[in-house]
């Protein structure tokens, strides 16, 4: 592998900024929303599966307790991470998550979490939030990688499987000049082929369970090939019990905790388009 | 409050903001004109069964815009009325657009047939893509509901609610908001109730605001002149706030800047999608209730900016 820390780009144009070669692996975490718990596991589990590399998508904060504990563990594992709306927020002291909820209930949610993890965020975590690029540019074998949070041209921009056209995705790859997109923010996992090498991947969350009654989270392995980039969703376990008990300790809402116990969303639910909410429960 | 009325002359007067399209995310079709098997007093293009001033879209005029669509790297499609399902070619419409990508038709549930949601839930099951439902409900009882949208609607919609569900579908029901805004939470629970009876346990709603144009002009009046949008008001909401920054809709006379404006003369902006990205300027009453709620045309939850 050969790095660089050159920064990212934000607009049209592909800047590399670290390349692979052909066999190797990368992880790609999505949303850790305070789950510290399942970061650690995400990140025991990418280790036993020979990558060159970690990522976090952004949106280190949100949801769960104890923001701070995600970022030692961030920097010890040297995960390179992309800025999530959350992240410029919290950084930049804003006054909401951004996270581009319109429903009055998912926004009363969406505030309780933003307050607690703004006031539980340290000073310097918070510069460290600050400084993120929002997107990286990667080469892996022959094609363009582009990290991201949402999208490419907009960090809470959600693109779920059932509501975005591949012609829309198409287009943004020829607008950004890259063969596969990655993002995460939406929450739940999924990938298209996009034909000649190009492909768009969702990576999931590490915060919480994807509305479909099983408690595990998920991550995204990237494979170079001679023809492009393969993906391997892992499924991640972790102590659930141990972080609802902590979440109920941090006086967090029930509705967050019984996510967490059921793996079905409670919130944030007014955004999901009608296949992905069928998948739940409310 | 009382406001100066203003000759409508004076226009020029006023410095209108400006909207450029960033990218043609939406494409919406007015599928079925103005043609509709209901006459609702509150409709801001008076649609009805007589009013043909717009006609119905053949599958044949549709076809060229979808290929100009995927040419432009379209996100997903919109239909609406009048009652799209009074067009016969409506379910061929919408298979042949799920080929391009996700829709959301726009209809008021009242003329729903099991073989058309039968052919429309098959298709599904072989794409990535949605179809979303909306259904037009304007009370939650067949007393609030039809002095709006006219006697027996409301048991109509709702048992084309409990067909969608039926047929694996989770309607949107659309509301427009004819209560105070401190009131939503007392009337939603009284929409999911009446919801779950045909088994719409996962209720999705969508409440929007009354738009002064139209059949409503008769029933509440119009729009004051002081109801525009000038551009300092964009400094608090970003043009991506207004559907004219990323939709454009066609019509059997063209392509329009936005589904509201329809009507009007200066909404049509070519024949063509290429021609129709062009900027808009907001000289329309209508563009202040954009303003105001922005997300009022997408399956997006609307809010007022002064609850925000």
């Amino acid at each position: 592998m050969k790095a660089n820390d050159s920064k990212n780009q934000e607009s049209s144009g592909f800047t590399l900024e670290s390349e692979f070669q052909v066999g190797d692996r990368i992880a790609c975490f999505g949303g850790l929303y305070s789950n510290y718990l399942a970061l650690q596991a995400a990140i025991d589990d990418a280790k036993s599966q020979q990558i060159s590399q970690m990522y976090c998508l952004g949106d280190l904060g949100a949801f769960g307790p104890y923001p701070d504990r995600v970022f030692p563990i961030l920097a010890e594992h040297k995960v390179l991470c992309v800025q999530g709306n959350y992240d410029d927020s919290i950084g930049n002291h804003l006054d909401d998550c951004q996270c581009g909820y319109t429903d009055p209930r998912d926004n009363h949610f969406a505030k309780i979490s933003y307050d607690y993890t703004l006031a539980n965020t340290s000073e310097v975590n918070r510069q460290f939030l600050k400084t993120l690029p929002k997107s990286r540019t990667l080469r892996m074998g022959n094609s363009n990688v582009l990290l991201c949070h949402g999208s490419p041209r907009q960090t809470n921009e959600f693109l779920w499987e059932s509501a975005t056209s591949s012609l829309f995705l198409n287009h943004l790859c020829d607008q950004y000049q890259c063969d596969v997109m990655v993002g995460t923010h939406s929450g739940i996992k999924w990938q298209r082929d996009l034909g000649d090498g190009r492909l768009f991947v969702n990576v999931g969350v590490l915060g919480r369970p994807e509305n479909d009654g099983q408690l595990n989270v998920w991550y995204a392995l990237l494979t170079a090939n001679a023809n492009g980039v393969s993906v391997e969703f892992r499924p991640v376990e972790y102590d659930h019990q141990r972080l609802a008990n902590e979440m109920q300790a941090e006086r967090l809402p029930q509705e967050f905790v019984e996510t967490v116990l059921t793996g079905y969303w409670t919130t944030c639910l007014e955004v999901l388009p009608g296949k992905e909410r069928l998948a739940g429960k409310h | 409050m009382k406001f100066q009325v203003l000759d409508k002359t004076n226009d020029d007067a006023f410095a209108f903001a400006s909207i450029a399209i960033k990218h043609l995310d939406t494409l919406w079709f007015q599928v079925s004109g103005t043609l509709c098997n209901l006459t609702c007093n509150h409709c801001f293009i008076s649609c009805s069964p007589k009013n043909d001033s717009f006609g119905f879209m053949s599958l044949a005029t549709i076809e060229p815009y979808l290929q100009q669509a995927a040419e432009l790297g379209v996100k997903e499609f919109y239909f609406t009325g009048g009652e799209p399902f009074l067009n016969k070619e409506m379910v061929a419409i919408l298979l042949r657009t799920l080929d391009f990508g996700p829709a959301t038709i726009l209809t008021n549930g009242t003329v729903l047939k099991d073989a058309w949601l039968e052919q429309l839930s098959a298709k599904l099951k072989t794409i990535a893509y949605g179809l979303e439902f909306r259904v037009s409900i304007d009370g939650y009882d067949s007393q609030t509901n039809d002095q709006i949208r006219g006697l027996g609607t409301f048991e109509r919609a709702l048992k084309g609610v409990g067909k969608l569900v039926e047929f694996g579908f989770l309607p949107i029901v659309t509301v427009t908001r004819f209560w105070e805004e401190e009131d939503d939470q007392t009337i939603i629970e009284k929409f999911k109730s009446a919801l779950a009876t045909v088994g719409c346990l996962q209720p999705r709603l969508k409440i929007m605001p009354t738009l002064k144009i139209g059949a409503q002009v008769q029933r509440g009046g119009g729009y004051m002149d002081q109801e525009r949008v000038e551009p300092w008001m964009l400094e608090s909401v970003g043009h991506e706030h207004f559907v004219c920054s990323n939709s454009r809709i066609v019509s059997e006379r063209g392509v329009h800047v936005c589904p509201i404006l329809l009507e009007s003369k200066d909404s049509v902006l070519g024949d063509r999608l290429s021609q129709s990205l062009v900027p808009f300027e907001l000289r329309h009453g209508a563009c202040y209730t954009c303003y105001q709620y922005g997300a009022i045309c997408s399956n997006s939850i609307s809010k007022s900016r002064e609850s925000q």
